[in-house]
């Protein structure tokens, strides 16, 4: 009797709440411009601020869609204006006069002057910023407002890169406070409200200066957890999920016609990293040997499937210095054992692997394991935390070889730093990284770099596994998304529900 | 009485702040950097630096401690490195999901696992009795998360009556929507608890009904049911009661994997990502506020045996009238 009761209670429980369920009234219908999307994510920001460490997450939510630079990085990795509706650049390449776009305020409803600008620049170049762009603007030597609509910027030598580097500076209103908490942009949206630890919400700014967003606002959904995103899409509480994390569940959207699953460009590189400084990889031949023995092909597939791509260096297909290097060292064991051989290692070595906790490190760091113990190498996998690689590895340079994402695009200039944490010290490499910053012309950078990418692909700095594929799961009545998300960035204005 | 609830509130403040000083300081014996959460690769070591100052890891120990404490005393948590968020409102806006979800469960995993409890232990002897046991048993041997993903697969994902996960932006605002968010992980965690509890139902009522006393009361006439109604029932619910104080406060504490199967932002889900980040602000708030519940339950159970067995009432105001007349009451 007693137990009937209590069974009966927890279904009557359930059986309310799903007719609460099924009473709840459905957001999906209306005109697409009334219609908010809701966006899927497992980044979220640490905080709203893209100086201070708000992480991945901040670029993905605000980055275009809340805040604007003078330049806009589009999915497809052209530089265009933005803010700023033109720009002259000296003879000698050390002086840019931007000229700023009429009409822009920002959702305080301030005008955007050259002032604040300037104090956006120089909070990114400011002593105490955590900016990951910091060192990419340290040729700024000093900025000049001569009126309210021209911004100087005086440079200590001259940068090609400047108007790339400036679509990542956002432009804030001098004036704004607690933007660790809050927001002053000039974006298409406004934030609404941010519930930490669950969701982002954004609205249509309704005296955006340019052409206004074609929904009514976006909320960014976050969760920990792969598959609970996954069930989100599933059961509709998502429409689209930014970055598909977990390739084993793609097969439940790619044979459904309500699903569309898109395959774009990542600029998200899984290097396996050698202390160059530190035996036995400060000998170019052991790095080489180990990256033939290596079969990248099997463990990408192994990993996602059919999805990503093997580049055989840092460079990804999205900068303009691409080029394919995956036959400079090639998956080829007997080649492998004459290197080693070559390096006075012909009986192998052991060496520990500082691996990253978290997907797919662990997996991976089993799959080089095994294919190095083919050639006598014995590999010691050490599990660490994210904290502890930043300290140990990044820091300190306490390790031998580990395993990291490097996410952002242009980012094979850190091979042209020697005291970069893999310690790759190539004085070639330093100076036609130096010389390409300085370069007159896009060409001659791209020349340069190229340089740099088929060298350090020949010195074996590292071996580059694989480019991460760049996977979004959407409804198909969903149009106007981005699918390549250059350096997480998800632009969501142009984004349509049918 | 009164003595014995002034002399818990002492030990309530004396615990709290003893706890405090040992979670600040255990904390710092933790391996990690705070400031790490605030860089990426590519900082340079002006920026690690700046990273420190900014949380304050180069100031002493000391000077640490008692700048959180002189915030303490005010009622204030602090503030997080990372979020630059207020600790206290944020850990009242996560205890919105975490306390209800809690509280659905226990009273859920209560009403199944007493009568499911009680009939183990009365019809031990039976298939259905041997049935019931096993269940119990097996519902504790199974994780939670599995129990989660298979609620999941069923309510959301095949019958679409439920959400997956997720809360509503808005809180309770809108009670029904927040109901519904909360069904499948309250299912979920309602049913491992009452598993665990059925045991212990189960446990204490065969104790029962193995005792003297309710022989002694049948044999003066009493019925079965009425002698369990007098004697049983108060006996057997004492050590259920300190349980199910156990149970909630785990439960409590122990809300991470359900929050994150259902991606509900609540404490658990908080806890899990500052202490990846060594948010330390954020973990001493939780940890602070976590284990004034879990005395505040302790010391609820207590109350709740008191009221329930006057003899323990008796052993600590030391009241002999009272003494006679829990055993008076106690006795057939």
């Amino acid at each position: 009797m007693k137990k009937k009761l209590g069974l009966a209670v927890g279904v009557a429980l359930t059986a309310a709440l799903a007719l609460a369920g099924c009473s709840g009234a459905s957001e999906s219908g209306g005109k697409p411009s009334a219609a908010t999307i809701n966006i899927g994510s497992v980044y979220e920001p640490q905080n709203l601020d893209n100086t201070a460490g708000g992480g991945q997450g901040v670029t993905e939510a605000l980055n275009g869609n809340v805040y604007e630079g003078l330049f806009r990085l589009t999915d497809e990795g052209k530089v265009e204006n933005l803010l700023a509706s033109k720009y002259t650049k000296s003879s000698d390449g050390l002086t840019y006069t931007f000229t700023l776009r009429p009409g822009v305020t920002f959702h305080s409803g301030a005008k955007l002057t050259s002032a604040d600008v300037k104090d956006s620049i120089e909070k990114v170049t400011a002593d105490d910023s955590q900016s990951a762009r910091k060192s990419s603007l340290a040729p700024i030597e000093s900025i000049d407002t001569p009126d309210a609509s021209t911004v100087v910027v005086h440079l200590s030598s001259r940068s090609i890169s400047l108007p790339y580097n400036l679509s990542y500076v956002w432009i804030i209103d001098h004036a704004a406070k607690n933007l660790k908490t809050t927001e002053d942009g000039t974006g298409p949206y406004e934030l609404d409200t941010w519930k930490h630890g669950s969701s982002l919400s954004l609205t249509r700014y309704s005296k955006y200066w340019g052409t206004a967003a074609k929904n009514a606002g976006v909320v960014f959904h976050y969760y920990s957890d792969a598959t609970a995103l996954n069930n989100a899409l599933l059961t509709n509480a998502v429409d689209v999920v930014t970055s598909e994390q977990s390739p084993d569940a793609l097969s439940q959207f790619t044979g459904n016609s309500s699903y569309r699953v898109t395959d774009g460009k990542s600029t998200t590189k899984l290097l396996l990293a050698f202390n160059d400084k530190v035996a036995p990889f400060d000998k170019v031949e052991v790095r080489k040997a180990v990256t033939s023995a290596i079969d990248n092909k099997k463990l990408l597939k192994s990993i996602w499937g059919d999805y990503g791509t093997l580049i055989g260096s840092m460079v990804p297909p999205t900068d303009p210095w691409y080029e394919n290097l995956t036959k400079v060292n090639p998956y080829d064991v007997s080649l492998a054992k004459k290197e080693l051989a070559q390096a006075g290692y012909a009986k192998g070595f052991t060496f520990t692997l500082d691996t990253p906790n978290y997907d797919p490190h662990p997996a991976a760091a089993q799959i080089i394991k095994s294919d190095l113990a083919k050639v006598g190498i014995t590999v010691k996998i050490n599990i660490i935390t994210p904290d502890t690689w930043y300290s140990k590895v990044y820091q300190a340079h306490d390790f031998q070889a580990t395993m990291q994402e490097h996410v952002n695009d242009r980012d094979v200039v850190f091979y042209g730093n020697p005291d970069f944490y893999w310690g790759y010290d190539n004085p070639k490499v330093t100076g036609w990284v130096n010389d390409a910053e300085k370069a007159q012309t896009t060409t001659e950078q791209t020349d340069l770099l190229k340089k740099v990418n088929t060298q350090i692909a020949e010195d074996a700095a590292s071996d580059w596994l694989y480019l991460y594929p760049q996977i979004v799961v959407a409804s198909s009545k969903l149009s106007g998304y981005p699918v390549n998300g250059l350096n997480s960035q998800f632009y969501a204005y142009d984004i349509v529900k049918k | 009485m009164l003595s014995y609830l002034l002399r818990r509130l002492a030990f309530l403040v004396i615990t709290l702040v003893l706890a405090s000083i040992v979670l600040f300081v255990l904390l710092r014996l933790l391996p990690g950097d705070p400031a790490n959460a605030l860089l990426s690769v590519g900082a340079t070591k002006e920026q690690i630096q700046a990273a420190r100052e900014h949380v304050g890891e180069n100031l002493p120990l000391v000077v640490q401690f008692f700048r959180w404490f002189g915030q303490l005393a005010r009622l204030d948590l602090g503030t997080s490195y990372i979020s630059g968020l207020a600790v206290g409102p944020e850990i009242a806006s996560r205890l919105v999901v975490t306390v209800p979800l809690t509280l659905m469960a226990f009273v859920l995993a209560v009403l199944i696992a007493v009568p499911v409890g009680f009939i183990a232990a009365h019809r031990a002897d039976r298939w259905y009795g041997i049935l019931l046991s096993a269940v119990s048993q097996l519902g504790i041997a199974v994780p939670v998360f599995w129990i989660g993903v298979l609620l999941v697969s069923f309510f959301a994902l095949t019958l679409k009556v439920l959400p997956a996960g997720g809360f509503p932006q808005d809180d309770w605002s809108d009670p029904g929507a927040a109901l519904q968010s909360l069904a499948l992980p309250v299912l979920t965690v309602a049913l491992v608890m009452a598993a665990s509890i059925t045991r212990y139902v189960r446990s204490a009522v065969l104790d029962v009904l193995g005792s003297d006393y309710l022989r002694s009361s049948r044999a003066l006439g009493a019925g079965f049911a009425e002698a369990m109604w007098r004697h049983g029932l108060r006996n057997a619910s004492v050590p259920v009661i300190s349980i199910l104080g156990i149970e909630l406060a785990t439960t409590f504490l122990g809300a991470v994997v359900v929050e994150s199967v259902f991606a509900l932002p609540g404490l658990g889900s908080m806890l899990l990502t500052s202490i990846a980040q060594h948010d330390y602000p954020d973990i001493q708030g939780i940890l602070f506020v976590s284990t004034f519940a879990v005395l505040i339950v302790g010391f609820l159970a207590d109350l709740a045996q008191r009221l329930v067995d006057p003899r323990l009432r008796a052993t600590v105001s030391g009241n002999r009238r009272g003494a006679a007349g829990a055993v008076e009451a106690v006795r057939p």
